[in-house]
């Protein structure tokens, strides 16, 4: 079986971005640049289904600058067989669907895993639309996944707690935190992850239009908060939550 | 204009994010129509017409909407919401899951979980959990948007009279089904409509020392959450996490005990009203938006909080 992952070449999730001074957007000049944290739980996803014998081949996906070669280049290090890259800035979660779907029917994939969100944009779209444009079911926010008899079962984090639902094969699954713990890749597999074949695309060899529907007007920081003071004891708490405060 | 709201609910009864996401709706503008789609859920449309400033109430009752699965919902509400100029739904992981699709289905781009409506066709959403709000235009034909319950009040859950219309569409697309849930049981209010919210973090140490925080969260009728750390390590379950990936809470009180604060917490829970942190390590992040700290050991502090309450 054939399993798809996609990867977003984001802001590392230590930094703590700034709105860049004309307000157009975050300051991403010298910010360090990883893989998507959600994105990292999904390739080790796929690398376990492989090792399982479930997974034959896993092709990593980006849509992203150049140089979001580096994140492919890390799912291939951690155990993804090749690499395609769609060289497109700015693309917003509709039109990496599609361009994801595109490869979706060149590929064939039985399986497409994707991070349930990117943590620069929080928009948590990509999967379900591709699902959509596919017209596949669609197991997200995954916390537990069992291929078998050609479906896959989907346990997912939901507001009450859990749920599993049953989903033909192919389809799509967005991945939660506690689906799995990545692990790094070794200097070797970095090293031999070198040789991989990764293949560079544009949207138009798709025939993809990417041009943004949503306009970003500006960006601002969000209104600050400011430390309040420090209590003594739990006396003092208390008496400041109902005489000052007044909220209990 | 016209806008269409998802109702969220259980087939019994709404859950109240709806109605935040109604004052969401009235702030755009125009006639507001709630859609209510499960199995055996006439009872909610019924109440979704008591609505306040709700002009219409569809029901699409039928079995492939019961638990709420995306592939039918979405078809389902993409074939309905193609009359209306917005479709609106909360930004809970029911709209979070159907919504793309819908977009997709429509061939537009969502805007997921608004957190102000500058106007109909301008919103404002936070970005990069929560470091900065992005404000965001459209032109598109349909405006979907998920809507952050917590930046917008709640409007009257009665008042209103709208009519109720059945629709005979029955849409199941065939590539899923429902197999179980787990759901959580519990006296305590909902997280994300508490008043108060008492959360632990990694300084709990274990499950069981939540308890000392269940006996807080019962005198003053709280709900109790938690950081990821707490659930990634298996104190507590991923319903009760607080922060970028988990709910979004802004309570009138939020109490975070033995919570380091890292942003993506802070992502969670910084729109509350009041801050209380309670930590032994004064350098914690968690002091810096708190408007009361208390550098304590959690284990003493907490069971003398109970008593003082």
């Amino acid at each position: 079986m054939k399993v798809l992952v996609a990867v977003k070449r984001v802001v590392d999730y230590n930094v703590k971005v700034r709105v860049a001074a004309d307000n157009s957007g975050v300051d991403l000049t010298n910010v360090k640049m990883a893989m998507n944290p959600f994105c990292e739980i999904a390739v080790e996803e796929a690398v376990r289904l492989k090792e399982k014998g479930v997974a034959t081949e896993i092709i990593a996906v980006a849509v992203g600058p150049k140089e979001a070669q580096e994140q492919i280049r890390t799912a291939l290090a951690l155990g993804a067989d090749r690499g395609i890259l769609v060289e497109a800035a700015d693309v917003q979660p509709l039109g990496v669907a599609k361009l994801l779907k595109a490869i979706v029917d060149e590929e064939k994939p039985e399986l497409v895993i994707l991070g349930k969100q990117a943590i620069d944009g929080d928009n948590n779209q990509t999967g379900q639309m591709l699902a959509a444009l596919a017209g596949l079911g669609q197991g997200t926010f995954a916390s537990e996944v069992n291929v078998a008899d050609g479906s896959v079962k989907v346990t997912r984090e939901i507001d009450g707690g859990l749920q599993t639902v049953d989903l033909k094969l192919p389809a799509v699954v967005t991945t939660d935190l506690r689906l799995n713990e990545p692990r790094y890749a070794s200097l070797p597999n970095i090293m031999k992850a070198k040789k991989k074949p990764l293949d560079v695309k544009t949207p138009g060899d798709f025939g993809v239009d990417v041009t943004p529907l949503v306009k970003t007007v500006k960006v601002e920081p969000p209104a600050e908060r400011q430390a309040g003071i420090k209590v003594a004891d739990v006396a003092e708490l208390v008496d400041k939550l109902k005489n000052e405060a007044k909220v209990i | 204009m016209s806008v269409l709201v998802y109702a969220e609910h259980d087939n019994a009864s709404l859950k109240g994010v709806t109605l935040n996401t109604v004052a969401a709706a009235q702030a755009i503008g125009g006639d507001v129509t709630v859609l209510v789609a499960g199995a055996g859920c006439a009872a909610v449309a019924e109440e979704a017409s008591k609505i306040a400033g709700v002009a219409k109430v569809l029901l699409a009752d039928d079995a492939a909407y019961e638990h709420q699965l995306a592939e039918n919902v979405a078809d389902l509400v993409a074939e309905v919401g193609k009359e209306y100029s917005h479709i609106l739904a909360p930004a809970t992981t029911v709209g979070k899951n159907f919504l793309p699709r819908v977009a997709a289905l429509l061939d537009v781009q969502m805007i997921s979980e608004i957190s102000a409506v500058v106007n109909a066709t301008t919103f404002q959403r936070p970005i990069y959990a929560g470091n900065a709000i992005a404000t965001v235009e459209s032109s598109q034909a349909t405006n979907v948007l998920t809507v952050r319950g917590t930046s917008f009040d709640p409007v009257a859950a009665d008042g209103g009279s709208a009519a109720v219309e059945a629709l005979s569409v029955s849409k199941d697309a065939g590539v899923s089904s429902f197999v179980g849930e787990e759901l959580a049981k519990s006296d305590r209010p909902e997280l994300t409509a508490a008043k108060i919210v008492i959360s632990g973090g990694r300084g709990m140490q274990n499950g069981d020392n939540f308890e000392m925080l269940y006996k807080v969260a019962d005198k003053l009728g709280a709900a109790v959450g938690a950081s990821r750390a707490a659930v990634d390590a298996g104190f507590v379950p991923n319903d009760m996490q607080v922060g970028q990936t988990g709910k979004i809470v802004a309570p009138q009180l939020y109490v975070a005990v033995g919570i380091s604060g890292a942003i993506q917490h802070l992502a969670g829970m910084k729109d509350s009203k009041v801050i209380v942190a309670i930590n032994k390590d004064e350098e914690a992040p968690i002091f810096q938006v708190a408007d009361y700290g208390l550098v304590a050991d959690l284990f003493e502090a907490v069971p003398e909080l109970e008593k003082l309450v």
